[in-house]
């Protein structure tokens, strides 16, 4: 037997259930105050979509502020600039997103969210030599010089993109919904929650079952032993902040798509709800995040639902509760 | 046999306080060599310097015939440089394997050695799935410890193992540290517990106000009341 296998009959690390309950335990909450099972179904499927979207954009920053301990205002300008970037192949492509052919159809989509992704990961590569490695370990000098970088970003975006909303029309496959008796769930929003879900089995993949993803674990909890093992630390930061631009990108060409059109303030727009999630999942935590992603879309759309002027305030709401009762998050990381 | 350390008139600023003020110290290749003093004389902060984890401000560090003051920690360890903190630094979110895995930097962890670190840590073996941070003070010493020597190293640094654990669990550790001295590595151990040092020490160096004040065996140091109590302010007897 080898020496690895010896524990297999071993006891194994226990996961907490009851935080990864909680979306669960909100829809059952609000299933009877909604009252009608279409709508509940159409709100609960709009959430988790959503979910996903913002889970995408946020997944990022929780690994840069967990690992780096960087506080990025700057993740909204990746944010923005995969809006931009989708609409920079979607535009040309508009042949094939009219098309008739499914595969014409998802190739425009695939390649509209992958140049996203790149362009932003390769920007991000930028931004962390520019802007952040002078900063680290700097708070106070870290915002200042992330929410310059984000302004001059989103300045650059305006001059070379111009002040305008562009539309950014969805591939035809991609258009309508899904119709269950009274209930309609859009096709976007399915492809949405896909992509969402890939994204986390990949990350969750990564983090758990490569020596690179122990790395990124260990250096959220102690980049210091993580050198002293003989790992050079920086260059892991490099990725993971290339990483998570790349994400960010990704999630902001998705959520341009959902919106029909692209804008330089999206970025800044969903900023704050990605620190929301972050702080709400846990610092540093991958799954965390992914959890509170869902949960606070899905509290902002049965408050939308049942009292929009609550809806304004859930999210904020959402987080003193969970911070009251977790007060590191759902999933805290060790060492943060 | 591996490499001794030399360390050539090392000083380390910490912000604005000048912690080492010219540390001398030499540790013989193979030999366990204990660096004993009182509290804040400066046995962290030089375990770290010599690790890259602080920066020597002046002076020279070597291994051998290379230069290790101008390096990384990364590159220090890469060296050959195994690291036990005395806060163990365990990562509480993985595994006991994972842990052994990131401390195995130049592949897979060799099922041997694995098991020869087993045969004084049977905890480890016990708990291979379950998270660091659910252990024990004295399993996560362990977990340190192992982590240090899953792979053949040619310096460890190891710092006040035996700080707040049971009886039982320091014996335990001794027998292991033993074990290591016995394959020939160079020790450099910092260690408050005279008793433990008295049975491991090859050689002892003392440190005062950032310096080292008395370089010796150990042998002559632990039979020598009158220096214990002139250089650390204790007698053997009084730690039996």
């Amino acid at each position: 037997m080898s020496a690895l296998d010896v524990g297999a009959a071993l006891p194994r690390r226990k996961i907490e259930i009851l935080p990864a309950l909680t979306p669960l335990i909100v829809a059952l909450v609000a299933a009877p105050f909604v009252g009608s099972a279409s709508t509940f179904l159409t709100l609960t499927a709009a959430g988790i979509a959503m979910g996903m979207m913002i889970f995408t954009m946020a997944s990022g920053l929780t690994l840069v502020f967990g690992m780096m301990d960087v506080l990025n205002f700057g993740h909204g300008a990746f944010i923005a600039l995969g809006a931009y970037v989708a609409t920079l192949v979607l535009l040309p492509l508009a042949g094939w997103s009219a098309s008739d052919s499914v595969a014409l159809n998802l190739a425009a989509f695939a390649l509209a969210i992958l140049a996203a992704a790149v362009v932003c990961g390769a920007l991000g590569w930028l931004f962390e030599r520019l802007i952040v490695k002078p900063v680290y370990g700097q708070h106070l000098r870290q915002i200042l010089a992330t929410i310059g970088g984000a302004i001059i970003a989103e300045q650059l975006i305006y001059a070379l993109w111009g002040p305008d909303q562009i539309p950014l029309a969805l591939p035809a496959a991609f258009r309508g919904s899904f119709v269950f008796g009274d209930t309609a769930i859009e096709k976007y929003r399915v492809l949405a929650t896909v992509v969402g879900l890939a994204v986390f089995a990949g990350e969750t993949l990564i983090l758990n079952r490569t020596k690179i993803g122990l790395l990124i674990r260990a250096g959220v909890e102690n980049r210091e032993m993580v050198e002293a093992l003989g790992y050079r630390i920086d260059r892991l930061f490099v990725g993971v902040f290339m990483a998570g631009s790349a994400l960010a990108g990704l999630g902001g060409a998705m959520m341009a798509l959902y919106r029909g059109q692209a804008h330089a303030t999206i970025g800044a727009e969903f900023l704050v709800l990605c620190f929301i999630v972050i702080i709400i999942g846990g610092l540093g935590s991958v799954g965390g995040s992914f959890v509170a992603s869902i949960l606070v879309a899905l509290i902002a759309n049965y408050a939308g639902f049942l009292a929009p002027k609550l809806a304004l305030v859930s999210n904020i709401v959402a987080m003193v509760v969970v911070l009251l009762w977790r007060p590191r998050g759902l999933y805290p990381v060790t060492g943060r | 046999m591996s490499a001794g350390l030399a360390l050539e008139g090392v000083h380390t600023h910490i912000g604005r306080y000048h912690i080492l003020q010219g540390v001398d110290l030499d540790a013989p290749g193979g030999l366990t060599t204990m660096l004993l003093g009182r509290n804040g004389a400066g046995k962290t902060t030089t375990l770290r310097t010599i690790m890259g984890l602080w920066r020597a401000s002046k002076g020279r560090i070597a291994l051998g015939d290379r230069a290790l003051h101008s390096l990384a920690a990364s590159d220090v360890a890469r060296l050959g440089v195994g690291y036990a903190p005395e806060t163990m630094a365990v990562f509480s979110d993985l595994t006991v394997k994972e842990n052994l895995i990131l401390g195995a930097r130049q592949g897979p962890m060799d099922d041997r050695r694995l098991a020869w670190i087993f045969g004084f840590f049977p905890a480890l073996r016990k708990f291979w799935l379950s998270r660091a941070g659910s252990l024990s003070g004295g399993q996560k010493q362990m977990l340190s410890i192992a982590r240090a020597i899953v792979e053949p190293r040619e310096l460890l640094l190891i710092d006040e193992p035996t700080k707040g654990l049971a009886p039982a669990i320091v014996g335990a550790l001794i027998d292991c540290l033993k074990e290591i001295k016995a394959t020939g590595v160079t020790i450099l151990l910092v260690e408050q517990n005279f008793r433990v040092a008295a049975e491991v020490g090859d050689e002892v160096r003392v440190m005062d106000n950032g310096r080292v004040v008395h370089r010796g065996s150990m042998r002559d140091l632990a039979a020598d009341q009158r220096l214990q109590m002139r250089l650390l302010g204790l007698s053997l007897d009084s730690h039996q």
